[in-house]
């Protein structure tokens, strides 16, 4: 009898405080291969921070990491060999660098022998070949998203966090965007994404996990996670919240879920 | 006609010197953002290690060697023991340090070797060959276009065409993004300050037997020329370095030649006045350096 692969990703009851302030009070969720998994959950729930643990950057007070079974490893070199890349919330592009070398960045901490033809492959299947030699910062902002996704995929990655990939696109960009992580993850690849953008999230995730106050509040496929009555009373509260002008401004746009 | 051709020959060595030292200072401020007010004294210090092993080995070559390696053991240890230990993002703390660097470093070679000018001999002869019956270049001064150029187009090389080029170019850009894509960014940073070092004291190992000798001072009027040549060329372009370096190397010549040598300094500030008044980043500025 085979015993079951372990997740690509597994976070389990993962705590961290910056300072009084707990960011993040006992998380759990698992990220299989070939699934989508979108973190969502207003400004200021967590999101980023589960991204920045999983990624060694912030430290937890307790609770696991664990890739594919083992370990994360602390440092961005151990994590891109251990298959793990993620793109950044806004572009995090080196404007001044060509696409190419910017795709190449990654390629080159990890030593690859076929850096070049790796990355000439990557920018070819999202349709950025014809760019390879233009300065990041000059591309519209459309090709731009899709050059910080080609340099996080560059390494081949087994687990890929996307940080707001809609974030600043518009209907066409948005389904083109779909396909692609659907692409991605009919490879086989485990994708963990944050996201405000609602429809997109409901198109390509197969679960989503809500965090609120550094919580897990729901968690299951979208349309389970869509009926949840904690999830609307979550986010009918930040409607009104919202309303009085207080804070967490992501709260109106992700309230449509509900 | 003659004395125009002599002056552009001579400016033309003295540029290339200039437009090296100045890319040492464009490479230290790309890399760690700060301008190395330390940079003449550091290369002052690796040509008494040349000079040390020229007069122990009675070999230029191996005096040679060992100033670049000095040079660039002394940025990565300025680095690693100074640099890095200043808060980041403030700029004040690494000028002040650099400052009393100069100090201890120019004390401490006067306490070594005494504070007199030390004669360096050049490995070739300084006469100039006579073209037409005017003077051109010496085979000194065409050692030390060639040396200058072959050491900036290695650079080139380095940072536009290999692997470890492109991530320097990374860490020096955005340090934080470039960390999360597996750039050793603090590697990085002490690499472009030996870099940097290194090719300010081939510039001072060049010049030095030029001049009156080798003393504590030696580099400092290379350096105030070089810091306009940065500035005049855009503090961040290796571009603006070699165009602002040849046209300074030039303008003093002439300047020297037609004026008088003390209004060359003059010549070099104004200019350095001019440029700033009208592109505030310098001559070969990218874009985001202008309208910051």
């Amino acid at each position: 009898m085979n015993t079951p692969l372990p997740p690509r990703l597994s976070v389990g009851g993962l705590e961290v405080a910056f300072g009084g302030l707990t960011a993040l009070g006992g998380v759990s969720f698992d990220v299989a291969d070939g699934e989508t998994v979108a973190l969502i959950g207003p400004n200021g729930a967590g999101k980023t921070t589960v991204f920045n643990a999983v990624c060694g950057l912030v430290k937890p007070r307790k609770g696991t990491v664990r890739i594919a079974g083992r370990p994360a490893p602390a440092r961005t070199t151990g994590l891109l060999k251990a298959g793990v890349a993620r793109t950044l919330q806004g572009l995090g592009l080196f404007e001044h660098l060509t696409v190419l070398e910017n795709v190449l960045v990654p390629l080159t901490s990890l030593r690859d022998p076929d850096a070049i033809a790796k990355a000439h492959r990557t920018l070819d299947d999202l349709g950025l070949a014809h760019f390879a030699a233009r300065p990041a910062g000059t591309l519209p902002y459309p090709e731009r998203k899709r050059v910080a996704l080609a340099r996080a995929l560059a390494t081949d990655p087994r687990l890929l966090l996307l940080d707001e990939p809609a974030g600043g696109l518009g209907g066409a960009d948005i389904d083109a965007l779909a396909d692609t992580v659907r692409r991605i993850a009919a490879d086989g690849r485990a994708v963990l994404l944050v996201e405000h953008h609602v429809d997109f999230v409901m198109e390509v995730a197969d679960r989503i996990v809500v965090l609120d106050f550094g919580e897990v509040i729901a968690a299951g496929t979208p349309e389970a996670v869509q009926a949840d009555p904690a999830v609307e009373a979550a986010y009918l509260g930040l409607e009104a919240v919202g309303a009085t002008g207080t804070a967490r401004d992501g709260a109106a746009e992700a309230g449509g879920i509900a | 006609m003659d004395r125009f051709v002599f002056l552009t020959a001579a400016g033309l060595a003295r540029g290339a010197v200039l437009a090296l030292f100045a890319l040492s200072l464009v490479i230290v401020w790309r890399t760690a953002r700060v301008v190395n007010f330390a940079q003449a004294a550091m290369a002052a210090a690796a040509v008494y290690a040349a000079f040390a092993v020229t007069a122990a080995t009675g070999s230029y070559w191996a005096g040679l060697l060992t100033g670049l390696a000095a040079g660039a053991l002394l940025g990565a240890a300025a680095e690693r023991g100074l640099m890095r230990r200043l808060p980041a993002h403030a700029p004040l703390p690494g000028i002040i340090v650099a400052i009393g660097l100069v100090m201890v470093l120019q004390a401490g070679l006067a306490i070594a070797f005494g504070p007199e000018h030390r004669p360096m001999h050049p490995p070739f002869s300084e006469r100039p060959f006579v073209i037409g019956g005017v003077p051109v270049l010496s085979p000194y001064d065409l050692f030390t276009l060639g040396a200058a150029a072959a050491v900036m187009a290695v650079l080139a090389l380095l940072f536009n065409r290999t692997s470890l080029g492109l991530q320097l170019r990374a860490a020096a850009f955005a340090p934080e993004t470039a960390r999360l894509l597996g750039v050793r960014v603090p590697r990085m940073v002490t690499l472009g300050w030996a870099l940097s070092v290194a090719a300010a004291s081939l510039a001072a190992l060049l010049l030095v037997p030029t001049e009156l000798g080798l003393n504590p001072h030696a580099a400092d009027l290379l350096f105030v020329n070089a810091f306009a040549v940065a500035v005049i060329g855009g503090l961040d372009s290796p571009l603006g370095a070699l165009v602002a370096g040849i046209g300074v190397g030039l303008l003093v010549s002439y300047v020297t030649g037609y004026a008088s040598a003390s209004a060359a300094p003059l010549a070099v500030l104004a200019l350095m006045t001019l440029v700033l008044l009208v592109r505030p980043g310098g001559l070969f500025a990218a874009r985001e350096a202008r309208t910051a």
